[in-house]
């Protein structure tokens, strides 16, 4: 199934202050792969994202989605298979319930409203929080706030999933069961984060960044025990990783 | 600050409730509305007691659609000092005197006090359809009229931003005032960096609210979702106070009853 698939090829891209933020990126992801996408803080992380979703467009290099060049034209069609979760969910909650957020995509593609409404129910209930739903976003837990911003994407059924710090500011339970979530979802992941343990997780295949270009790619399990790789990308080994400063004994190995 | 923001959204779980009046069409009581205000303005400067049998719209609104007097009577309070700012003159200007049931006043006063009643009256209207509809089906009624698209957009986008506005501000306050104890306010100085900031701030949390929109389809149109159509009641409600404000327009209704009253006729 090809049409799962971002290739990404010699990206490019500049700020307008001449900051170059991605110098020459290439990789692909497949059809139902999770990647995490690591780097140090101004690595190029966000705007990589930014880029992929066409809120941004390259100076040079292209982004294909399947098949299909990521354009200006292309755009809105592609929009509809990539569904992208913001770092911070008051960005992403605009209405005045939870409902209707999550009902805002379905209804910009015009679905009739009982389309609309079983999509909802199933997004919240994917997510499980269906007793929300007429809920006031901005009287949410950080948790259940998540949730929400999570279904506000589900409900337009992307094919790929893209996901910026989704474990940030939550508490430990709320990123245990954030982290169940993503691991149900058999969507292609594209993860960005600076919580590696959940990147462990959640992702099978690791890229890092570094000053906008790819310092390495290849299975979560090797990449995130190279110490010296992620050293020196301002990284450091995933808690789990890391031997006991007491006994020397590691959590668990990753095969 | 906090308050202020807490109080924007009241009026969103306002209009959520299930009751009479939160329940009729959009549409309706938008229109119900605009000729409201329409008969209240039409009424010359002068006349005071034709006005009063209008008061009856907001009172019998306030009461099936059981909103909170205090909220109520808090927000046209605000709008208050631009009337009187308006009106207090008029007193000074008009010295010529009229008779008012039984006591002799200047017309100033009486232009005063009904430039001050008109605001009132249509402030509460105003708050009134906002509490029992919410903005944005009240967004999607002014479309049914019409209103280009664009304008619409403008309202609901600037209701949508002021929280995003207002919780900036609120977070810079509480930054500043953390590293100024004691202070009173926020100093002069710091008053050009503390706008520009918050100017660009509310850029950038403005712009990654857009781009949550655009990558959700947004394309111009607000859409927020179907709507019932407009029922026997709903024709009922307009039909019935349309046919009160202009039964209200014609006549005179307090000098009417006042002359049966006093067996004046």
């Amino acid at each position: 199934m090809s049409h799962h698939k971002v290739e990404v090829s010699n990206l490019h891209f500049s700020y307008p202050d001449g900051h170059q933020a991605i110098r020459g990126m290439s990789f692909t992801i497949f059809h139902g792969e999770s990647v995490g996408v690591i780097g140090a803080n101004g690595a190029g992380k966000s705007t990589l994202l930014m880029l992929l979703m066409g809120i941004l467009f390259p100076d040079s290099g292209e982004i294909l989605v399947g098949d299909t060049r990521l354009t200006k034209k292309t755009l809105p069609m592609i929009r509809q298979r990539l569904g992208m979760v913001f770092q911070d969910p008051d960005d992403q909650l605009f209405m005045t319930t939870v409902g209707d957020d999550v009902a805002f995509g379905p209804r910009n593609y015009q679905l009739d409203e009982a389309e609309v409404e079983s999509r909802v129910i199933e997004a919240l209930t994917q997510v499980g929080i269906p007793h929300l739903k007429d809920r006031a976003p901005f009287k949410l837990s950080g948790g259940e706030k998540r949730a929400a911003a999570i279904a506000t994407v589900l409900s337009m059924r992307p094919d790929i999933l893209i996901m910026d710090e989704p474990t940030s500011f939550l508490d430990p339970q709320s990123r245990r069961r954030v982290m169940g979530l993503l691991k149900s979802f058999e969507h292609t992941k594209i993860i960005t984060s600076h919580d590696l343990d959940m990147v462990l997780e959640t992702c099978r295949r690791v890229i890092v960044i570094k000053d906008g270009l790819v310092a390495a790619d290849g299975p979560a399990g090797e990449i995130l025990k190279n110490q010296p790789l992620l050293d020196g990308c301002g990284l450091e080994m995933p808690l789990s990783l890391q031997s006991c400063p007491n006994c020397g004994a590691s959590k668990y190995e990753v095969e | 600050m906090n308050d202020a923001l807490h109080n924007i959204r009241i009026w969103d779980d306002l209009a959520r409730r299930q009751n009479a009046v939160n329940n009729l069409h959009p549409l309706v009581k938008l229109l119900t509305t605009i000729f409201y205000l329409i008969v209240v303005v039409s009424f010359g400067r002068y006349e005071i007691s034709s006005l009063l049998p209008l008061i009856f719209y907001p009172v019998v609104i306030f009461s099936l659609a059981e909103l909170p007097l205090g909220e109520v009577l808090k927000r046209i309070a605000w709008a208050m000092p631009f009337v009187i700012g308006i009106g207090i003159f008029n007193p000074v200007f008009d010295h010529q005197t009229v008779e008012l049931l039984g006591f002799t006043i200047s017309r100033g006063w009486l232009t005063f006090i009904s430039i001050l009643i008109k605001c009132v009256l249509t402030v509460a209207a105003g708050i009134l359809l906002v509490a029992t509809t919410g903005m944005e089906r009240l967004g999607a009624a002014l479309r049914m009229i019409r209103v280009p698209r664009v304008f619409v957009l403008q309202l609901l986008l600037t209701y949508r931003y002021i929280s995003v506005l207002g919780n900036e501000l609120a977070r810079m306050l509480r930054a500043y005032s953390l590293r100024a104890p004691g202070q009173k306010g926020i100093k002069r100085e710091a008053w050009g960096s503390l706008t520009g900031s918050l100017l660009l701030r509310s850029f950038d949390r403005a712009q990654r609210v857009y781009a949550a929109m655009c990558l959700r389809g947004f394309a111009g149109e607000y859409n927020s979702g179907a709507m019932a159509k407009i029922g026997a009641g709903d024709l009922g409600f307009l039909a019935g106070w349309s046919t009160f404000f202009i039964m209200a327009r014609l006549y005179d209704w307090p000098l009417w009853l006042g002359s049966l009253l006093t067996g004046v006729f």
